[in-house]
């Protein structure tokens, strides 16, 4: 397993002090009131070891994650800064990473984004001038190598852990685990995989992964999200790509009058982590809660992955 | 079988409805026509086997157009029936003369006899 | 081959109404084959409008052409004998015929009778999809023949991106996942091995990002 420190990040050290890591994430306000998200990132900072900052999930015009990500790091957080490439292009993508880096963000979360018809500006361009593999490497290089893609050497080049998204649910599943050795071969240093509700499945990538020997080079933890009633779930189930529901947690969750719904999603969420704490490769959970962020510490609690590890 | 039917009807003989085009209806307009109707073998007995099925799709387009240029989509329509059913022919002869009477002139004839006074 | 598809007819006709003598210029190639502007739809519309501007009390001279093309010299100065007859010209052709008609003719206002769509094929009568999108550097040999920057509506070129559900696109349940089209033919191909290779960032300089393109071919000139 990696031990060497390649930069400043808690996360970086939590995981590689052989601890399970909890991350967690909170999305921007729509407007510019800082004050959301600090509230948000102070319910759960003594639950998680790094916050994710979503960058306008959906495509849907928010507070950016650099701003965001500012906010939290000026309060003393460990934040983590999710990156489109839907809407930036590489000289905007490199100067923002900058951005980050000038406060002193050590954790970047490499993606595409969700197509911009789902969003708030349907008839906007989009962009992707790089993909996430391509922005990946882009951080490495510029971490790594100090240099910009164009080549000219980067003044104070960021230090940044690098982490990608990994979906074991979606089409076509053959490929996931290629998908994810692809990731690893860009420069993937840490992996958060979308929710499992699927525990059968994740525990068969999980195996491909480790035959692979992927499980040794990237550090995964493992999504997990606590439903909030049946209807969330059948909407997940039903309405969301690459999302995997089994017809028996929604059996589960419809079984249970509805004022106690909520309680039997957190109960769910928290054996799927009791589930997957012992298995081979999972080295940590990222605990999806948008909108529901005041569950996290409970769901942290209950799962025996409190307190946090203070890491000097 | 020396049935009569309204002699207002140009009758313009064909092989197969499929070979109605689009712009020999649109012509037809153009030149001064009141009503258009193709009528066509039952739907599944084209000897063609999907000439009248063809016919029926630029009728529809004839019908669009002829609505979005302001002459008006109901002056033109088309009927299925078998070569044997005569009383089926001078029925759908005198509906579709009425329902032009009702309709009126071809607003081309009216307008080029305005610019020509 | 380009993609085209007539204009709605009151936009048509709105940029006509001032005029007294027009020339419908079709194109015999492309908009031929997406039935949106040859000689058929030239005279489809040039009836249509005849009638519409009679119906509105107007006499309307409106002639109609059709030729071979309207991105060459050669077939565009067959209108200079007599395009001076004309208020304006209708291009039905694509584009590229609209605007090198209007170059060539500087004195005639060339409106464009169809909106130029894209690069695509004619999947089955009456069905027409994109497959180019001219990115100056084609990668098919990569990726089995099918284009990731056409066919994917985030144009990645390491995919399939998180949204990839049964083979479909996450914009659309009818639209198929270029990727998973990709990684289909690879395998047929026996070479799903390949998907592994990380395809390199793109080269926007060769497409659109920069700027209007052009091709010298010096040996032939």
């Amino acid at each position: 397993m990696i031990t060497e420190i390649k930069t400043p990040s808690k996360l970086e050290r939590v995981l590689k002090a052989g601890h399970l890591a909890v991350t967690s994430e909170c999305g921007p306000p729509r407007g510019s009131d800082a004050s959301v998200i600090k509230k948000k990132a102070e319910m759960i900072k003594n639950h998680v070891d790094a916050i994710n900052i979503t960058d306008n999930q959906t495509s849907v015009t928010r507070l950016c994650s650099l701003a965001s990500v500012i906010h939290i790091k000026l309060l003393g957080l460990e934040p983590v800064l999710q990156m489109v490439t839907r809407d930036r292009n590489r000289t905007a993508l490199q100067s923002d990473i900058l951005g980050a880096a000038s406060f002193d963000v050590f954790n970047i979360l490499c993606l595409s984004g969700d197509h911009q018809i789902f969003g708030d500006n349907p008839k906007g361009q989009n962009v992707f001038d790089l993909d996430s593999m391509q922005l990946i490497q882009t951080v490495r290089h510029m971490r790594d190598e100090g240099k910009f893609l164009g080549g000219d050497p980067i003044q104070r080049p960021p230090r940044m852990f690098v982490g990608a998204a990994a979906n074991p649910f979606a089409d076509p599943f053959e490929i996931r685990v290629p998908r994810l050795a692809k990731k690893i071969a860009a420069g993937v240093e840490f992996i958060q995989t979308q929710c499992i509700f699927n525990v059968e499945k994740f525990k068969l990538y999980m195996k491909l992964a480790g035959d692979r020997g992927l499980t040794e080079k990237a550090f995964i933890l493992a999504g997990v999200t606590p439903l909030k009633s049946v209807g969330m779930a059948k909407y997940m189930k039903n309405r969301v790509p690459g999302m995997d529901v089994p017809d028996e947690i929604v059996k589960r969750m419809s079984g249970v009058a509805k004022e106690k719904q909520a309680e039997e999603g957190v109960k769910i969420c928290v054996e799927t982590i009791q589930q997957l704490k012992g298995l081979p490769g999972v080295r940590g959970f990222h605990v999806m809660a948008i909108e529901w962020e005041e569950k996290v510490p409970e769901i942290v609690e209950q799962s025996g992955l409190y307190p946090r590890p203070q890491i000097g | 079988m020396r049935l009569q039917y309204p002699s207002s009807i140009r009758i313009i003989c064909l092989p197969c409805t499929g070979k109605v085009d689009l712009i020999h209806i649109l012509r037809s307009f153009e030149k001064g026509a009141d009503g258009v109707y193709v009528v066509g073998c039952m739907e599944g007995s084209c000897q063609f086997t999907a000439g009248n099925l063809r016919a029926r799709k630029r009728v529809e387009q004839a019908r669009t157009l002829l609505e979005a240029i302001g002459i008006g989509g109901d002056r033109v329509k088309m009927f299925n029936l078998a070569s044997s059913e005569a009383p089926r022919f001078v029925e759908i002869a005198e509906e579709m003369t009425r329902k032009i009477l009702a309709l009126g002139p071809n607003p081309i004839k009216t307008a080029r006899k305005k610019m020509a006074a | 081959m380009i993609v085209a598809k007539q204009k709605p007819i009151d936009e048509i006709i709105e940029g006509l109404k001032n005029a007294g003598k027009i020339l419908v210029a079709g194109c015999n190639e492309c908009v031929t084959v997406c039935e949106s502007g040859g000689k058929k739809e030239v005279a489809v519309l040039a009836s249509a409008l005849r009638m519409y501007f009679m119906n509105h009390g107007k006499d309307v001279k409106i002639d109609e052409i059709t030729l071979e093309r309207q991105c060459d010299h050669e077939y565009l100065e067959e209108l200079r004998k007599l395009i001076d007859q004309y208020d304006v010209v209708l291009s039905l052709a694509c584009g590229v015929g609209v605007q090198f008609l209007a170059e060539k003719y500087m004195r005639t206002p060339v409106l464009p009778g169809v909106d130029t769509c894209f690069m695509g094929v004619t999947e089955q009568r009456g069905v027409w999809t994109e497959r180019c999108q001219g990115c100056g550097q084609c990668i098919l040999a990569r990726t089995g023949g099918i284009c990731p920057v056409s066919r994917c509506a985030k144009r990645i070129f390491n995919g399939p991106c998180g949204g990839s559900t049964r083979g479909k696109c996450e914009i659309d349940k009818d639209l198929d996942c270029g990727w998973q089209l990709i990684i289909n033919r690879l395998k047929e191909l026996g070479r799903l091995d390949d998907y592994e290779l990380l395809i390199p960032i793109k080269d926007w300089s060769k497409e659109r990002a920069g700027g209007p393109r052009k091709v010298v071919r010096e040996d032939v000139q």
